[in-house]
């Protein structure tokens, strides 16, 4: 693997209740290469998106901080604890982020070209003309059709598709190194999001994006990642390529979401659901959190956490009783 | 014929939208000239992108909007044409389930009030002989009986769809229609409610028109599937052929697009022209055809008849006559 652009080591983010400050994240390690797509799999609850929002420096506080011990590194740099001005370097900047809503994240207000505009000048301290031809080239790299015309456009005269190909050119602007994708197909229909992916495909080549792309999505991360990590209740629970991830699942989490997932192309006897929930970040035992639904648990799962280990080059697993 | 329980007869549908001061009055036609039947025991799945009419018209078979044309024949009877009364005892057997549970359960009312309220309403039972029916359509559904007692924002959203399915078996419905009844749970939430569904289908016999924008789901639940472009239906079958064997370009292109959860079946992202176009403009001929790869000089001028390539199969497309 090259030098990673990103490097998480012991991120935890917790958040406050009437009991304490409540793990949701707890501990987790990940590298970012150029040019690869990591996949963060999990269900609700499952930590994702606060690991991404963590990265962006975004942990809703007063009520929700990233713990004591945690480490991002970008580029070799600290991002933990670093001085707002500092932050505002990287995030947006060098690591832009795009979301699963898109409308929820543009300004209804003003037109497409200008909040494109507007990010080019902030970001690149361009003058207007500039940024204006800038962001029409960023609508044509993102493949909106007529982009003279779309530019003059409002938000909601967009389809939920185009809308996202707007949120990724606005990402682009500032010709960030990684790219935060969080579920952002996950509200297109199917035909679209192969567009989406596709675009998202092309830009991580062209521009040796590091993508860290966060979805629920088994079959979209079968089609686009390098490599996978399954999060489970705030810890990842197994890591690797992709191939082998598919091939032989190690954890029973992994095994569990696969046996749950309905395949178009082949006919599946009887569907294996996980039982139970996720647990509440407050309602985790001593054991391994898995332990309660898993169909492999022994008494030593209930009172000991099973650490992340090797159990193949480049393959972490965190089970007492890996299949 | 064989038993069949639903019987859909050229249903229609269009909304006024836009308009207004000196603009020019535009309609949608939402569903547009749509027949298809269920026997009885099966499961029928609607399948189609955003826009498509499939909830139109899962809602025009209860009548929870009425149709501008066609005919729902339900056990023999056109609920079209039904008067208050009748309609409202059809609809016990006629019962419907939402994706999203938590808008589709009243917030003030305990799972008890909730599930008890259609017996009462319905004059099938009240009192002291509401609470066994409660509980027994609770076990029914996989939930504790000391559920009976707490409000919906207690529950997770598998639960609440449970709940929410517990409603419809209240009646003891023949036919539920259920509105992507799943896709707004986690994975392994979804395989559990599909299982749940599966059970009921097996153990009391029930119907299912199926609307999902899921084709892996639908090959998983349903028997036979129609796919709706712009609110019609474009190809109707078995649905393993359907998707083993999809006759329409549009059917081809869903089936390409959907991931499967195989690296090893990884494919070329298609690059997949155009989106679907709006149903307040729909294109000339074959609403299909500016997307469509095998588009040819007749389609943009021509709508397609429907054709039987082979029995039981039904598509709307030029290239089969």
């Amino acid at each position: 693997m090259t030098e990673p652009v990103l490097a998480i080591r012991n991120l935890a983010v917790e958040f406050r209740s009437r009991d304490g400050w409540l793990p949701a994240v707890r501990g987790i390690d990940l590298d970012l290469a150029p040019n690869e797509t990591l996949a963060l799999v999990g269900e609700s609850g499952s930590g994702k998106s606060l690991t991404a929002l963590a990265i962006m420096g975004l942990v809703p506080g007063p009520a929700g901080r990233i713990a004591a011990g945690s480490s991002i590194r970008f580029e070799g740099e600290e991002l933990v604890g670093a001085s707002e001005k500092a932050l505002d370097a990287v995030r947006g900047n060098r690591i832009a982020m795009i979301f699963q809503e898109p409308m929820t994240a543009l300004n209804p207000t003003m037109t497409v070209g200008a909040q494109i505009a507007e990010a080019i000048r902030v970001h690149r301290g361009l003058g207007r003309d500039a940024a204006w031809r800038e962001s029409e080239r960023l609508l044509d790299l993102v493949k909106v059709p007529s982009r003279r015309r779309r530019m003059h456009d409002y938000p909601h005269q967009f389809s939920g598709g185009m809308r996202q190909r707007v949120m990724i050119a606005i990402a682009l602007a500032c010709r960030p190194r990684v790219l935060l994708a969080d579920e952002p197909t996950t509200a297109l229909d199917v035909t679209i999001q192969a567009q989406v992916l596709g675009l998202l495909e092309d830009l991580k080549r062209e521009h040796g994006l590091a993508v860290l792309f966060i979805t629920h999505n088994l079959g979209v991360v079968a089609l686009i990642a390098d490599r996978v990590a399954v999060m489970y209740a705030g810890e990842i629970v197994e890591s690797g390529r992709v191939e082998a991830i598919f091939a032989a699942p190690k954890h029973p989490y992994t095994l569990g979401l696969l046996g749950s997932t309905l395949r178009i192309d082949r006919d599946i006897e009887a569907l294996q659901p996980i039982p139970g929930s996720v647990p509440a970040p407050g309602a985790l035992g001593r054991g391994c959190a898995f332990a309660p639904r898993c169909p492999r648990a022994v008494s030593r799962c209930e009172t000991e956490p099973p650490p992340l280990e090797a159990v193949a080059p480049g393959r972490l697993v965190r089970c007492w009783m890996p299949a | 014929m064989s038993d069949e329980i639903l019987i859909v007869d050229g249903v229609s549908k269009s909304f006024p939208a836009g308009g207004g001061w000196l603009r020019q009055r535009r309609v949608v036609q939402a569903v547009d000239n749509v027949s298809f039947s269920v026997v009885r025991g099966n499961s029928f799945g609607l399948v189609g992108e955003s826009g498509c009419g499939k909830s139109t018209l899962a809602r025009c078979l209860l009548r929870l909007i009425r149709p501008d044309r066609g005919r729902v024949m339900f056990e023999g009877t056109d609920i079209v044409q039904l008067g208050r009364r009748a309609l409202r005892r059809a609809r016990r057997r006629l019962q419907i389930v939402f994706q999203d549970p938590y808008a589709s359960l009243s917030p003030r009312r305990t799972v008890f009030q909730t599930l008890a309220e259609p017996l009462v309403v319905h004059g099938i039972a009240r009192g002291a002989a509401l609470r066994p029916r409660v509980q027994a359509a609770l076990a029914e559904v996989g939930l504790p009986a000391e559920v009976a007692e707490r409000y919906p924002h207690e529950f997770s959203g598998g639960q609440r769809q449970r709940i929410g399915i517990a409603r419809a078996l209240m009646l003891e419905p023949a036919l539920i229609v259920a509105d992507e009844p799943v896709s707004a749970l986690d994975v392994s939430v979804q395989a559990q409610i599909l299982r749940l569904l599966e059970g009921l289908r097996n153990r009391r016999g029930l119907s299912f028109v199926f609307v999902s924008h899921d084709l892996a789901v639908v090959r998983h639940f349903c028997d036979q599937v129609a796919v709706m472009y712009l609110g019609r239906i474009v190809e109707l079958g078995p649905t393993r052929k359907v998707l083993e064997q999809p006759l329409h370009p549009y059917t081809r292109m869903l089936r390409l697009a959907s991931p499967v959860p195989d690296p090893a079946a990884r494919f070329k992202l298609p690059r997949i022209e155009g989106e679907i176009p709006s149903a307040l403009a729909p294109p000339s001929g074959c609403p299909f055809h500016p997307r469509c790869p095998d588009a040819m000089p007749v389609c943009a001028a021509v709508r397609p008849r429907t054709v039987e390539p082979e029995a039981g199969r039904r598509v709307e497309c030029h290239l089969y006559g």
